[in-house]
């Protein structure tokens, strides 16, 4: 290839404006309509009902809470092992363990609810019905502020196809749920699709306010001695570092395609780095999962070091980064 | 040097607090086919109990997770205080990493974390049985007993002498040691539960601690429940946060009404009523049956 003569020039070099005092930079962003303080988020079923975290720090500190998906009735989830650590991630089964909508209303949403916490509720559900109704249940209940709809599940009506691969099946849940809810909807999407724009554009036609970018990536391992998979479940999804320059294009791309289309950006973020790069990739919010696992005080680190990182390049709101990829070309 | 912030999770104070701490390694050394690191933790030290462990960061090559060990020693008092020891079996990355460390170096841990071993309420003997490096937080727990003023016996078992931990410390801490080989090179030839039931006898046991592989804790629950003894064992299961937000690292476990939930074993656990632990739907062991050693042990 022949290829035309490279400058090495940066497209636009920080600092370009003076520092600012950390305290003067706006971390406050908004995600599909609703406000939230700072950025960071955490990421469903990274965080179970919030307070296991709340021993280490206050985590009303956080741009709001995604609580673990729950479903209609209990579930108690797979047999273990669960978990397999792979290079700078991890694959996990846990088969959405969760007491059913009903007893997480009665027990886990108050503790949330008293200490103030923003709440974006997870729904999952095995067919457009479980989805209506568990998002029903949830209609009027103070605290939450969005619902975060869990499509990676299989739809029993369709021979267990995951909805989140079929356009028409995510566009039914995202409709039936958009009827019932009283606050924003967000459709969290997989990447194991060959379009994702398609997908996206199709929930935002069906009612989603936003989408959530990306749940993990379906995988596998194998215990080369025993020749037993690592999971129980044969395969699990993959999360950590590993999974993040997927999660960035998937961002990407939806943001180049829907650019008003608000996206909480999700997949192996760890440092604050990695959050300006899901900021700059389109996404207006960005929720962390893995990396607790690793640092239980993630999320205030995060939101500290965004400030600093703002401040130190003289960036006045964190606002200004979204969206902001400088092209090559 | 560390945060700490206080709640309560499900209203259990015994859950409480743990903190992430920088601490400095102090010693590293090999014990037998087994290391020890001591690191200094003053909060960690503070609020540890015997059955608790710590998770440390590793720093091998692709590793994410944090590893957890359990909490093998505190010291409170003088030159040495505010200082946690850990004991490791090098198997793995991870495990191969921390034989690295050196003295001054920094780790990263966070802890205490999980159920303790709960104190007997009556005084009764206590017998404590440990497998491989499980011996370890046995020996913590046989100093707090002893404390009380309680009789302490001790089983100690592995697959051959060189992975017996801990002889020295079992003898001088308890009124009666027996120590069991697989190999018959130290002790009984066998395995501990071979020998429980005479121990038990001679002991006046009223409580069973034990620790060690899964597969050993099943057939020691097993055990004390044909000889109708409470039991309290310290499980291990593959934990990828160690504070209870992943439920990768479950167990079942029947309710009073009989009922099984499957439980975090990080936050729930480790140590758990043996007798309340569904084994028969877990992978570990077969009643009283001659298996092969759950991950990363052996007894
Ligand atoms: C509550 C608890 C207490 C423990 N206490 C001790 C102790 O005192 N001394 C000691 O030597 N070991 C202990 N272990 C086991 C120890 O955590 C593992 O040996 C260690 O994580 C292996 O890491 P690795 O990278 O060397 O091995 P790898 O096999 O490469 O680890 C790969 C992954 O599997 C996990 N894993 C591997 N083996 C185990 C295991 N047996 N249990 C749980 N997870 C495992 C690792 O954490 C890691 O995520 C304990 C485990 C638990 C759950
Ligand atoms: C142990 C575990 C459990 C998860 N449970 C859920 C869940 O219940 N619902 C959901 O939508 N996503 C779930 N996820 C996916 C995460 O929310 C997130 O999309 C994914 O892990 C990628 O982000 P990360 O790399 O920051 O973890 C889970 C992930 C992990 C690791
Ligand atoms: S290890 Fe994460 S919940 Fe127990």
């Amino acid at each position: 290839m022949s290829a035309s003569p490279v400058r090495d020039q940066p497209a636009r070099a920080w600092p370009r404006r003076r520092s600012l005092d950390p305290a003067d930079v706006d971390l406050r962003v908004q995600l599909a309509g609703v406000a939230l303080p700072n950025p960071i988020t955490t990421a469903s079923g990274c965080f179970a009902s919030g307070v296991e975290v709340d021993r280490f720090y206050d985590v009303t500190e956080l741009g709001a809470i995604v609580v673990k998906s729950v479903t209609r009735e209990p579930r108690a989830g797979l047999p273990t092992p669960r978990m397999a650590e792979t290079p700078s991630g991890m694959l996990n089964a846990i088969g959405l363990q969760n007491p059913g909508v009903d007893a997480w209303l009665a027990r886990d949403l108050p503790w949330l609810q008293d200490r103030g916490a923003r709440v974006v509720a997870s729904i999952a559900g095995n067919s457009v019905e479980d989805f209506a109704t568990v998002a029903g249940r949830l209609r009027g209940q103070p605290g939450i502020i969005a619902i975060e709809v869990n499509l990676s599940c299989p739809n029993v009506e369709e021979r267990g196809l995951v909805f989140a691969c079929s356009a028409t099946d995510s566009q039914e849940v995202i409709a039936a749920v958009r009827a019932e809810a009283s606050v924003p909807v967000l459709a969290k999407l997989t990447s194991d699709v060959t379009d994702v724009v398609s997908i996206a554009e199709a929930v935002v036609d069906a009612g989603a306010d936003g989408v959530t970018l990306i749940n993990t990536l379906l995988g596998m391992a194998i215990d080369p001695d025993t020749g037993r998979p690592e999971l129980w479940n044969t395969y699990g999804g993959l999360s950590g570092p590993a999974i993040r320059p997927v999660a960035l294009r998937n961002v990407h791309q939806v943001h180049q395609a829907l650019p008003d289309v608000p996206i909480l950006g999700c997949g192996g973020a760890r440092t604050v780095e990695d959050v300006v790069q899901f900021l700059r990739a389109g996404a207006s919010a960005v929720a962390v999962g893995t990396a607790t696992f690793v640092d239980p005080f993630v999320g205030p680190r995060l939101i500290a070091g965004l400030r600093t990182w703002c401040a130190e390049r003289g960036i006045a709101a964190v606002t200004d980064l979204v969206g902001d990829v400088q092209p090559w070309r | 040097m560390s945060t700490q912030r206080s709640g309560t999770v499900q209203g259990r104070p015994d859950l409480d607090t743990p903190v992430q701490a920088t601490c400095e390694v102090l010693d590293r050394r090999r014990e037998g086919a087994y290391w020890v690191l001591s690191f200094a933790a003053k909060e960690i030290a503070e609020r540890a109990q015997p059955g608790q462990f710590v998770s440390l960061a590793v720093q091998s090559p692709g590793a994410l997770l944090r590893r957890p060990f359990s909490i093998a020693r505190v010291s409170q008092q003088g030159v040495a205080a505010g200082t946690v020891d850990v004991v490791f079996d090098a198997h793995g990355p991870g495990t191969e990493w921390l034989t690295s460390v050196r003295g001054h170096d920094v780790l990263d841990v966070v802890g205490p974390l999980g159920r303790p071993f709960p104190m007997p309420r009556r005084k009764v003997g206590c017998l404590l049985i440990g497998g491989g490096y499980g011996v370890a937080p046995l020996l913590y727990l046989g100093e707090t007993l002893r404390r009380e003023g309680l009789r302490v016996d001790m089983i100690v078992g592995a697959a051959t002498q060189a992975r017996l931990l801990g002889v020295i410390e079992a003898k001088r801490l308890s009124a009666s040691s027996v120590f069991t080989t697989e190999d018959g090179s130290y002790g009984t030839q066998g395995r501990v539960t071979d020998v429980l039931e005479a121990v038990v006898a001679h002991g006046r046991t009223g409580v069973v601690y034990a620790c060690g592989p899964n597969a050993m804790l099943r057939a020691v629950s097993e055990r004390c429940g044909e000889l109708h003894l409470p039991v309290q064992v310290a499980v291990e299961e593959r934990m990828a946060c160690g504070i209870g937000v992943c439920f990768t690292c479950v167990l079942p476990i029947r309710d009073r009404a009989g009922n099984v939930h499957l439980r975090r074993a990080c936050l729930d656990g480790p140590v758990l009523n043996g007798a309340r632990i569904a084994w028969e739907d877990t992978r570990y062991g077969a009643p009283s049956a001659r298996t092969p050693a759950g991950e990363g042990g052996d007894a």
